[in-house]
């Protein structure tokens, strides 16, 4: 049976390792090579590297990270943060990672995903959604909205027919992130991630909110996610991988336990 | 020396990074020559049958990795590489290389998943098991609990369940672990797949070829 994925995500700004809430006031946590290192040995299934300044600079700064990741673990990851162009995706891919995440760029220009998708395969292309609750419209049905530049910009755009568009033009994933969970530790959006999972063919990443280890397991099942992001709940040492995944096993939920 | 094929898909460099840590030389190459001469090939690959078989063809590499099978040097196909040696493909409608009887058919995008309310996501992406039916050196210590990391949207449908080594759940049962002589074809990733994963390559770079298991 698929086990289904527990994934730390680690915000890089800079080459450091950072840590928001509600993608605001970040500070510096750590060394992203060393966490990464850590959670593959911890028994993390896959990592996600966000790349939360993303000029062109830090572009150069995050290449050469992602090269030191590679250097060290044997698992999937992916990138995200300012993905912009096919050269972005190939620079990232080429330098080891598994996966690219595209946002922004990606609402702004959809044939993005489809050009991605083209070259590199679907596997290779994540959609990645930052979700905020809104009232319910005639152009936002699902009562949900994608907006961008971290949460600051609202598109215009309803949650799940943006899902199924990126889905149609070749994504392998999505990676929804609730901006309203984000950093709260309350839990996530289970609503938003078992609408979006429930309508896609392919996995959704549910992210945004984990607190506690219940939190995953509602999420994974009621949510109907294939995959957690987890960031807070671990990065400060409250819970380790293992004990996540020991809880979800107990609940029967499908995990990787031996690694 | 281990020779990675590179047709131009997918990912080779974390095939080599695995290399690396390993302490194993290996190098990607698409030279034919390079190909002949060395002990091993890994046969790498993610993307699409009908261009991955394209560009063997054009770079001379599908009659390269006849050769090395037939010349009994150890031969490891991953994911695409897999696939690409049965006889046909359903994507794009290919015709592959046929060292190993069978076809290749995708996942059906409309099938109930039996281990949840909803649909079965397509592709099979993420860690899952496999079940051994026989034995094989290149599994020799590899951890039974250990998980493997896949990512497809197809699978191989091997005409001689004689090959089968191994099968994994998705759905339904397919071969995961396929063989033949000198030939090994897995379809999750080793070089992505922790430490069993390692550890099967580990083993590859130290087989003769046969199978004494």
């Amino acid at each position: 049976m698929l086990s289904r994925r527990i994934i730390p995500c680690l915000d890089v700004r800079d080459g450091k390792l950072t840590k928001g809430i509600q993608f605001k006031g970040n500070v510096v946590i750590g060394d992203p090579v060393e966490t990464a290192a850590r959670y593959y040995e911890e028994g993390a299934d896959e990592i996600v590297f966000y790349d939360i300044t993303a000029s062109s600079e830090s572009r150069d700064i995050m290449i050469e990270t992602v090269e030191k990741v590679a250097e060290r673990i044997f698992i999937p990851f992916s990138v995200g943060g300012g993905i912009r162009t096919l050269d972005d995706m190939r620079r990232v891919l080429l330098a080891g990672a598994e996966k690219v995440s595209v946002n922004s760029a990606a609402i702004r220009d959809p044939s993005i995903i489809e050009r991605g998708a083209e070259a590199f395969g679907s596997q290779c292309i994540v959609l990645g959604m930052d979700v905020k609750k809104v009232a319910g419209t005639e152009k936002i049905p699902s009562g949900y909205e994608m907006v961008i530049d971290g949460g600051r910009t609202y598109t215009g755009l309803d949650a799940l027919a943006w899902a199924r568009k990126g889905e149609k033009l070749g994504a392998g994933e999505i990676c929804l992130n609730s901006i309203d969970a984000d950093g709260t530790q309350d839990g996530y959006e289970i609503e938003l991630t078992r609408l979006i999972s429930s309508q896609a063919g392919i996995p959704v990443i549910a992210s945004g909110g984990a607190g506690k280890p219940a939190h995953l397991a509602e999420v994974l099942t009621a949510g109907m996610a294939d995959a957690a992001l987890i960031a807070s709940i671990t990065h400060y040492g409250m819970y380790s991988i293992s004990d996540i995944k020991v809880y979800l096993r107990e609940r029967g939920v499908p995990v990787r336990l031996t690694w | 020396m281990i020779a990675i094929l590179d047709y131009k898909a997918g990912n080779l460099t974390s095939v080599k990074r695995a290399m690396n840590i390993l302490n194993e030389k290996a190098c990607i190459t698409s030279d034919p020559e390079v190909i002949a001469s060395a002990e091993r090939v890994i046969f790498p690959g993610v993307g699409a049958a009908g261009s991955a078989m394209a560009d063997l063809r054009r770079m001379g590499l599908d009659e390269a990795l006849v050769r090395t099978y037939e010349m009994g040097k150890p031969l490891l196909g991953i994911c695409l590489g897999m696939q690409i040696i049965m006889e046909h493909s359903h994507e794009n409608n290919t015709r592959c290389l046929g060292l190993l009887k069978g076809e290749v058919k995708p996942f059906p995008g409309n099938l109930q998943d039996p281990d949840r309310d909803g649909k079965l996501k397509v592709p099979h992406m993420g860690w899952n098991s496999i079940r051994f039916l026989r034995d094989h050196i290149l599994f020799e210590d590899v951890d039974p609990a250990g998980q493997f990391y896949f990512v497809h949207g197809y699978y191989p449908v091997p005409g001689d369940e004689d090959c089968i080594v191994a099968e994994t759940t998705y759905g339904f049962p397919f071969a995961s672990v396929l063989a033949l002589n000198n030939l090994v074809a897995v379809q999750f990733h080793p070089e992505k797949s922790g430490r069993p994963g390692l550890k099967m390559l580990s083993n590859f770079c130290h087989w003769d070829g046969s199978n004494h298991a």
